[in-house]
């Protein structure tokens, strides 16, 4: 359990810096990883985590500075060398081929021509010893987020690494699923690896980790043993002050509240033959409340998120009802018309076109529904229109970015999930669906969205929140319900929820018999 | 020892993004020296011949307007399919059909004149144009084929199709036997624009209006931010609520029906009757302007006139020089490898790295870094 603090360092970097135009992403790091320890890499957005890593791992060469590998100056020039040296990756934003099988994806990263089968069998039994059960054989394009990081993570250790990085790996998964990579990392550490985690969750990062450097603007501004510091010490040090802590409000009369959105019996056959099937789905998300859907990734939250959306239609055209419409067969544009707004899961791809401006991506999700305000004449767009609103929603939100209206993609993560969540947050929507609104986001920005969610539900929307993270939804819910196997159990009220009973429920327990084991216990 | 290393840019470089196309210009005229030595002229006799003679009288450049006018009515719908990436590579054939089309009236009903004529000539060169280009899109959209392997076969029957149609049903019946049909009537002949200095036509104020509309299409209007967003990121245009099914139909009958125009206006202007043959390839050429000029209606332009500069160059060196017009094609398609080499300069910069670089120059860095940072 204990690391081995005196042995020499695996890794070791001096001075390592990385300039980007003005900007000076990391400055001057120093960092240590001994033999055999669980290292944190803390800090918020754009604090030049991801760069650093990118320079360990040889995808991007430092400007300066030195790194010593087991003692000896090494130049890491690509991902490659890096491999060959012993490092592997786990990276926050997948790179999988989604029309290829989850062994022909690992294949191409082993890149030994070893036949896929052997591949695929060793893949399925490392899996299993390490308790991240995968089938190789199945399409990544129907595998969910938390799915295709198994993928990532067991092609990371086929590569047998002394090193490996993971970035912001629980971000997808359920507390069970966290517990179980926990201990996988805890027996690597065991089998004598090092691992450097890179994660914005304080409590596990006081869980697993031994040490934990923290970066905040490109600096480190310290060193310290996470064990003997507070989630709030920590969050100081990352943030420069205290996070704010999310407050909800109770709200009173809810129960004769008008439900906003009306989900009525949606079924829906699997589209793929991996894809779940819904069966049976009702909801009811009144006005003034915040209703949290837990899963674990994979039980049918995005073809559900679909559904809803309208970017799929329904035969029953009301088994989906907004504001008292029938809406199954609307598409998501007639829906949005009827004050719904949509925040899919993906950010870069989904929810905002990445090779496009800020601006235009406003012009996405609202060409319609504001349609007076930024469509003229004849289609024209008004493009200072939609700029004026751009920049409204970046200083509500707090976005921060390199230009007055740079390309979605030169964002990060979390600030563009800031902008994607302003941008429906701006129309004062009635209906509100989001799914996994912080995904990869610091804590700081995480709040904030999540502040504003309540705030919307308070102001008299009904807003409708799918995440893996039950944190979260415990935090910002008024009920929460589990999707298990494309079912949703009924809502349980926030003060009769607990971490068990939904954490039994997202297992598979029946909804029915789950309540009833609990009104006994 | 040193090797090239190609850097992903942050953003993609708005500079290099323009220079691309003269980058690759002056690439093309390198190999071309090249080309030219190996033949045993001249490389700058030659260049003179190939570039400057042909556009050195006004009649010339009216001669150049004939040559770009299809280039660029073609290629700025190309542009509209392209960037909604919607691979139309049948442009050929759409030319075709909008010329078929359009010389039914005059064809079939030699009678019938007046200023009506011209009008419906060019609406039903443009109907038969999108008509032809529809089946591609309709086997997309029903059956999900390539639209890269059915527009580019239906080129060829197009080609087939004209073949036996002036060979056969509309055949001059006092031709002498020769496979075309009768000359078109003179309300069918689109007019010279300055009938005094040149032969250009009416085709090549409808390329740059085409242009001029396209350009404010794709970059004013909601219609061409669809298609610019299904074009880039197919996922995040479903969820704008863009349809991906209409914007196929969309951008096949908008490139067919300018093909079109430009088929119709090729035969009642520059040729005045139907023949087995009516283009020297302009709608494959097309793409090759459509790429030069960035898939930017305004760049299209310029690119067009460049690409009729190398089909007139290649008839100048052949009556010159004794060289094959099928330089001009060499020509084509070096210009068109080297736009699409050039445009990795876009996304990504080169750097040259010395192999062995020694501890102490990196020690040497470290010491220049916090300088630099002083400086600053």
């Amino acid at each position: 359990m204990s690391a081995n603090h005196d042995g020499a360092n695996l890794l070791e970097v001096r001075g390592l810096t990385k300039i980007f135009g003005t900007l000076t992403a990391c400055d001057h790091i120093d960092l240590n990883i001994a033999k055999g320890e669980i290292h944190a890499l803390l800090g918020e957005n754009g604090a030049g985590k991801s760069t650093l890593v990118k320079m360990l791992f040889g995808s991007l060469e430092p400007n300066s500075g030195e790194i010593f590998w087991n003692g000896q100056a090494v130049r890491i020039t690509s991902p490659g060398a890096a491999k060959k040296l012993g490092i592997g990756m786990v990276f926050q934003h997948f790179s999988l081929f989604e029309a290829l099988t989850a062994a022909e994806n690992i294949a191409l990263s082993l890149d030994d021509g070893s036949p896929i089968s052997s591949i695929a069998a060793k893949a399925r039994a490392l899996s299993y010893s390490y308790g991240l059960p995968l089938d190789p054989d199945s399409l990544v394009g129907d595998l969910s987020v938390g799915e295709r990081q198994r993928i990532e993570i067991i092609r990371c250790l086929l590569q047998t690494p002394q090193l490996i990085i993971l970035d912001e790996p629980t971000s997808v998964l359920t507390p069970q699923e966290a517990d179980k990579l926990f201990e996988t990392l805890e027996r690597l550490r065991s089998e004598g690896k090092s691992i450097l985690y890179i994660s914005h969750r304080l409590e596990e990062v006081k869980r697993i980790c031994d040490r934990a450097t923290v970066l905040r603007h490109g600096k480190v501004v310290g060193h310290c043993n996470p064990r003997e510091e507070t989630a709030a010490s920590l969050a100081r040090m990352m943030v420069g002050n205290e996070v704010q802590a999310v407050v909800r409000a109770p709200v009173d009369g809810i129960e004769t509240a008008q439900p906003l959105l009306e989900i009525r019996g949606l079924t829906r056959k699997p589209a793929t033959p991996f894809s779940i099937p819904l069966k049976n789905i009702s909801l009811n998300v009144r006005a003034g409340e915040v209703i949290g859907i837990a899963g674990v990734a994979g039980n049918g939250q995005g073809e559900f998120f679909e559904s809803v959306s309208g970017e799929v239609l329904q035969q029953d055209a009301a088994s989906v009802r907004i504001r008292g419409k029938d809406a199954g067969g609307l598409t998501i544009t007639g829906r949005r018309l009827l004050g719904a707004a949509f925040v899919p899961e993906e950010r870069l791809g989904h929810g905002a076109a990445p090779r496009m401006k800020l601006s235009e991506n406003l012009l996405l999700s609202r060409h319609a529904t504001d349609g007076k305000a930024f469509v003229g004449a004849g289609g024209m767009v008004k493009s200072g229109a939609i700029y004026a609103a751009s920049q409204r929603i970046i200083e509500a939100m707090d976005v921060r970015k390199s230009a007055p209206d740079p390309e979605a993609a030169a964002l990060s993560g979390g600030n563009l999930q800031k902008f994607i969540v302003g941008r429906e947050l701006d129309r004062r929507p009635s209906v509100m669906v989001v799914n996994q609104p912080t995904w990869g986001v610091d804590a700081g920005a995480a709040a904030h969205i999540r502040q504003a969610l309540i705030e919307l539900s308070r102001s008299g929307s009904a807003v409708l929140v799918i995440s893996q993270d039950l944190d979260e939804l415990f935090e910002i819910s008024d009920a929460i319900a589990v999707m298990h196997n494309g079912e949703l159990s009924k809502p349980m009220p926030i003060a009769e929820a607990t971490f068990e009973k939904v954490g039994l429920l997202m297992g598979g327990a029946e909804p029915g018999h789950a309540e009833h084991t609990l009104e006994t216990a | 020892m040193m090797r090239l290393e190609l850097v992903k840019r942050p953003q993609r470089s708005a500079l290099f993004s323009a220079l691309s196309p003269f980058i690759a210009f002056a690439l093309t005229i390198i190999a071309g020296a090249v080309l030219f030595a190996l033949l045993g002229v001249n490389p700058l006799t030659a260049f003179r011949i190939y570039f400057v003679e042909p556009v050195s009288q006004v009649w010339q450049l009216h001669e150049l307007a004939i040559k770009a006018a299809p280039l660029i009515l073609i290629a700025v719908g190309l542009s509209v399919c392209y960037k909604a990436n919607i691979w139309n590579i049948g442009a050929e054939g759409q030319f075709i059909f909008g010329a078929i089309f359009g010389s039914a009236i005059p064809v079939l009903f030699p009678q019938f004149e007046g200023p009506l004529v011209l009008p419906l000539m060019l609406l039903l060169g443009m109907v038969g144009g999108a008509a032809y280009a529809a089946i591609p899109a309709f086997l997309k959209t029903r059956f999900n084929t390539n639209e890269i392997l059915t527009s580019l076969m239906l080129v060829y029957v197009a080609q087939l199709f004209l073949d036996w149609l002036v060979r056969g049903p509309w055949r001059d019946p006092q031709g002498h036997g020769f496979p075309q049909t009768i000359q078109f009537g003179d309300s069918a002949v689109l007019p010279e624009l300055m009938p005094d200095a040149g032969r250009a036509n009416w085709g090549f104020v409808f390329a740059l209006v085409a242009a001029l509309l396209i350009w404010i299409l794709m970059g004013r209007m909601l219609k061409g931010f669809e298609v610019r967003v299904l074009g880039s990121s197919p996922r995040a245009g479903r969820f704008a609520g863009f349809g991906l099914s209409r914007m196929v139909f969309f951008a096949f009958l908008l490139s067919g029906a300018l093909a079109g125009l430009a088929g119709i206006s090729e035969v009642s202007g520059a040729i005045g009757q139907l023949q087995p043959v009516i283009s020297p390839g302009y709608g494959f050429t097309a793409i090759i302007v459509a790429f030069l000029g960035r898939l930017n209606p305004l760049g299209i332009i310029a690119a067009g006139l460049v690409l009729a500069l190398t089909y007139l160059g290649g008839e100048a060196v052949q009556s010159a020089l004794g060289i094959s017009d099928k330089v001009a094609r060499v020509f084509q398609g070096m210009l068109l490898f080297f736009v699409l080499g050039c445009d990795t300069l876009i996304h990504y910069r080169i750097r040259l790295i010395g192999l062995a670089l020694t501890k102490q120059e990196g020690a040497a860095k470290l010491d220049a870094a916090p300088k630099l940072k002083e400086a600053r």
